[in-house]
């Protein structure tokens, strides 16, 4: 039982962490139809600026490294987020007129750009997240010893998800960026601005990714330049699982797989978590081919 | 001056010219009506208004000012909302999320209370379904959520554009006895319609539309009263 549940609390971290990157395709792809393959390297840019900002620049010397992760949380996310609305700019603006498969082709050119800035800015090997980064309490949790950075990764990515639910669902700007989804045409006559709803959610999407790699770097304690690849196509799997496009699902899906392959991985064996997080993908799709949640049209011809 | 004037409007899509030189103009607490067969280019004069479309030559002035160079999110801030051709409703909002986002662009938040309570005076059916998604309404009861969404906009002029598309006849009495309530309350309305009896009764001048030209504009009474308006689109 104990195992369960510690398998348990390791996949609702990785979950979180796959629903934060999810949440940006699945923001993208809500009002552009375009799925951002960059976002899994601006996910890899986050981890590495944190490791910049903490080690290099020597904030966690400075502010103590409690503090520091935290200020640097917060960094990461904007900056990376100003990365994001650079790259709308840049690689799909251009390009909205023209046909789909434009945007995708730039979407896969920006994602190797990335990957490759990041590997000649800092190397091809492996950077290590120091150990004194990494919160090592723990908590004792129904008679469990659970790491408390588990909890905190938990914690800060559920924190953030409600956030953005708040956002989306509550406020004005937040049903202007519902409304683009839907329709772009019928919100410009609105009085929305479709050009900066699509700029903030270009904000929104890599700034959650940029924390999510953060937050892969202090509780690995590893990153390297093709992480985004990996956690990328996860988060993207998440992000079908959950019905592409819906908010909720990508949160549910995110936390659902990650889920599924600690399960999997404790039960059965690591080296099949991939496949049986797939597998779970493939037989979703058959019963509910637009996801989870997927997009419920109720509307009448 | 004319409170909405357009000016030799020429749209082209593609390589097909739309509309070839539109000449229109409403004035001010006017209701005037456009009709015209599908394909004449009635929607596509609305939506260039809107700034949803781009002429590729002439101009659209509102209240003497030009609109071309203004950006189509913010002609609604000018004064003129519109409820689009299929209605354009955002199906997986509530009805009352519609209506707010109608007054996307209305910084006065007193103001629109007020405007949504007019609203659902002049429509009780979506008070009863605010709570409602909109794709789950009727086809009468979208038409009413789209025309109250663009009248959140506290617009001096309302483009309506095929109101009655679709609906029970009893349900198409009710909205044109609705447009001239709007009316009588000071807006302007331009009014696209197929069911032209019903259009020219409601509206004091009306142009007719046939393949992106302006074939005859009249008051109604004249128009109604035309042999080839009555053969054309009155049913003889």
């Amino acid at each position: 039982m104990e195992q369960f549940f510690q398998q348990l609390l390791n996949g609702l971290a990785v979950g979180g962490i796959y629903a934060l990157v999810a949440l940006g395709y699945t923001m993208v792809y809500g009002v552009l139809k375009l799925i951002n393959f960059a976002h899994g390297d601006l996910f890899t840019i986050g981890a590495y600026l944190g490791l910049t900002l903490l080690v290099s620049c020597n904030l966690s010397g400075i502010l103590g490294p409690a503090a520091a992760v935290l200020a640097v949380f917060v960094m990461v996310a904007l900056l990376v987020a100003l990365l994001g609305c650079l790259l709308e700019r840049a690689a799909y603006r251009p390009l909205r007129k023209a046909n789909r498969l434009s945007a995708v082709v730039s979407a896969l050119g920006a994602s190797i750009f990335f990957q490759n800035a990041v590997m000649l800015i800092y190397g091809a090997r492996f950077y290590v997240y120091p150990d004194y980064l990494r919160p090592d309490f723990t908590v004792s949790l129904f008679g469990m010893a659970v790491p408390g950075v588990r909890l905190l990764v938990i914690a800060a990515s559920v924190l953030l998800m409600l956030a953005l639910w708040a956002f989306i669902q509550r406020t004005r700007t937040g049903a202007a960026i519902r409304a683009v989804a839907i329709d772009q045409g019928a919100a410009r006559l609105m009085g929305i601005n479709v050009n900066r709803v699509i700029s903030l959610v270009f904000f929104i999407g890599p700034g959650l990714g940029g924390a999510a790699g953060l937050m892969v770097g202090i509780y690995y304690g590893q990153i390297d330049f093709t992480m985004g690849w990996s956690y990328g196509l996860k988060a993207f799997t998440a992000a079908i699982l959950g019905g592409i496009g819906n908010i909720p699902g990508a949160m549910l899906g995110g936390l659902l797989l990650g889920v599924i392959e600690a399960l999997a991985a404790g039960y059965i064996a690591i080296a099949w978590k991939d496949a049986i997080a797939f597998l779970v993908l493939i037989l979703i799709l058959i019963i509910r081919p637009t996801g989870i949640l997927g997009e419920r049209t109720a509307d009448k011809l | 001056m004319a409170l909405l004037e357009l000016k030799g409007i020429r749209v082209r899509y593609g390589n097909v010219e739309a509309l070839h030189g539109i000449d229109l103009s409403v004035e001010e607490g006017e209701i005037v009506t456009l009709l015209g067969a599908n394909g004449a280019g009635k929607s596509t004069t609305l939506l260039t208004i809107s700034g949803l479309v781009r002429p590729c030559a002439g101009d659209v002035l509102f209240d003497g000012r030009s609109l071309l160079r203004i950006p189509a999110h913010d002609v609604v801030r000018q004064g003129i909302a519109q409820s689009p051709e299929g209605r354009r409703v955002f199906g997986t909002m509530t009805v009352l999320e519609n209506l707010r986002l109608g007054a996307f662009s209305v910084r006065d938040k007193d103001k629109c209370e007020k405007t949504l309570e007019w609203i659902f005076d002049l429509f009780p059916r979506l008070f009863e379904r605010r709570d409602q998604l909109a794709g789950t309404l009727s086809g009468g009861e979208q038409q009413m959520l789209a025309i109250g969404r663009a009248l959140m906009a506290q617009p001096r002029l309302l483009l309506l554009d095929e109101p009655s598309l679709g609906l029970a006849p009893l349900f198409v009495r009710s909205i044109f006895e609705t447009v001239r309530n709007i009316s009588a309350s000071g807006v302007t309305v331009l009014l696209v319609e197929q069911n032209a009896r019903a259009a020219l009764k409601l509206a004091s001048r009306g142009y007719v539309l046939e393949v992106g030209n302006v074939v005859m504009h009249d008051t109604a009474q004249n128009l109604l009263a035309d042999p080839s308006v009555r053969e054309a689109y009155l049913g003889g």
